[in-house]
């Protein structure tokens, strides 16, 4: 919304391919992500979009193209440093949740720190403030099962954000909400990050969700297309 | 917009002024588009002639702005009227988007650039009004959501038309 301070790419990814079997999914599919910038890329259904979302992020590799963390290639990362990055630089938002149905929310926005090996006291700590700053700490106790969608997708944007990350990846973070918890998701996660400095990017088919964005990369059967503000 | 009827229904709280009703519409209806005063008194002798406003008391000073007006039972009956008929769904059949589109396509320039620039234009509005409703008061989040709900649907027809270019090139060349 152009209050944050937007600063350098943190996350580059060029001339990027991927085919699943015959499907060329990826094309030639370039995205910068730039810290505190929120950059929506939408398109329509089988466009490309989560597979970008999904190269960028490290979780599957390109056929080509190359995607540099601060200029560090991820292809030449080791298994277990690409891991790491994920875990401790990166956040991530999906349409549902995905939050551990065993866990309470607490215990689930604790967990990536619990997993980067921080202790519980401190962790539980982070992820309370992390909770009030996403308006949720009275379903703290709660587990996922017993709040609404909106509350646990503010639970997982707390999740995605206690690591402090340098990217947060959300994917359709609205899609199973009505309008108006979809507008509350939207302007919570967006504030955070601009808080935080991390960038965002914003994979929506919802144009009022993208209207939060800062800038609109368009996904055409595997091509980007970044479109100039009129 | 019908001022008159919008004017009416807010002289229903009780008489008021010329100013002080152009004052009430504005805080409320006229966010981008604040009444002149003119038109006030104008639709104020309008419906002062057709009985649905009544002067109701001439403050000293003298001056058209002194003058108090109150609804008349015809005006309440007018208001109530108005309320209950729907507004007529707009329609719009008279595309000039598609007329661009068309014309693009028959003259061998880039209809999807056509499309694109208004995508970005759409979306740029998008921003702006979002980041208005994101600052306002629920007024201006309500205005503005309206806004973005048209707007909306004006870029998933943007979508869909980029979708069926090659469709619509074949059906018009």
């Amino acid at each position: 919304m152009g209050t944050g301070i937007m600063g350098d790419v943190v996350l580059r990814g060029q001339g990027l391919r991927k085919s699943f079997g015959l499907t060329h999914a990826l094309e030639d599919a370039s995205l910068d992500v730039v810290s505190g910038e929120v950059v929506a890329v939408m398109g329509p259904s089988g466009s490309g979009k989560s597979t970008l979302l999904h190269c960028m992020a490290g979780i599957i590799t390109p056929d080509a193209g190359s995607i540099a963390y601060k200029d560090k290639d991820l292809a030449k990362m080791a298994d277990g440093e690409r891991s790491a990055l994920r875990r401790t630089e990166f956040g991530f938002v999906f349409q549902f949740g995905q939050l551990v149905p065993e866990l309470t929310c607490l215990e689930n926005v604790a967990l990536p720190l619990r997993l980067g090996r921080t202790a519980r006291k401190e962790a539980e700590r982070q992820a309370t403030r992390w909770l009030e700053r996403l308006e949720v700490a009275d379903v703290a106790d709660k587990r996922p099962g017993e709040v609404s969608g909106g509350q646990g997708q503010r639970v997982a944007v707390a999740r995605a954000l206690v690591t402090s990350p340098s990217v947060v990846f959300a994917d359709e973070p609205t899609g199973a909400l009505d309008s108006l918890n979809g507008e509350l998701v939207m302007r919570l996660l967006v504030d955070a990050a601009k808080e935080t400095g991390a960038g965002v990017v914003l994979v929506t088919h919802e144009a009022r969700v993208a209207a939060y964005s800062d800038r609109e990369v368009v996904v055409r059967d595997g091509r980007t297309r970044q479109l100039e503000p009129a | 917009m019908s001022i008159p009827h919008a004017l009416l229904g807010l002289l229903e709280s009780g008489p008021r002024h010329g100013y002080d009703l152009k004052r009430a519409y504005d805080e409320r209806f006229g966010h981008d588009r604040p009444l002149h005063y003119g038109q006030v008194y104008s639709t104020l002798a309008r419906l002062l002639k057709n009985g649905l406003v009544e002067e109701r008391g001439i403050e000293p000073g003298g001056g058209p702005e002194r003058k108090r007006y109150a609804i008349t039972d015809a005006g309440v009956t007018d208001v109530d009227s108005w309320l209950m008929t729907p507004e007529k769904p707009e329609l719009y059949l008279q595309n000039t988007l598609y007329t661009k589109v068309v014309l693009a396509l028959l003259s061998g320039r880039s209809a999807a650039d056509v499309l694109d620039s208004q995508r970005a234009a759409h979306l740029k509005t998008m921003r702006e009004l979002t980041t208005r409703k994101r600052n306002g008061d629920l007024a201006d989040q309500l205005i503005c959501d309206h806004a973005l709900f048209h707007l909306e649907a004006d870029l998933r027809w943007l979508e869909v038309t980029t979708a069926r270019l090659d469709e619509l090139r074949k059906q018009v060349s």
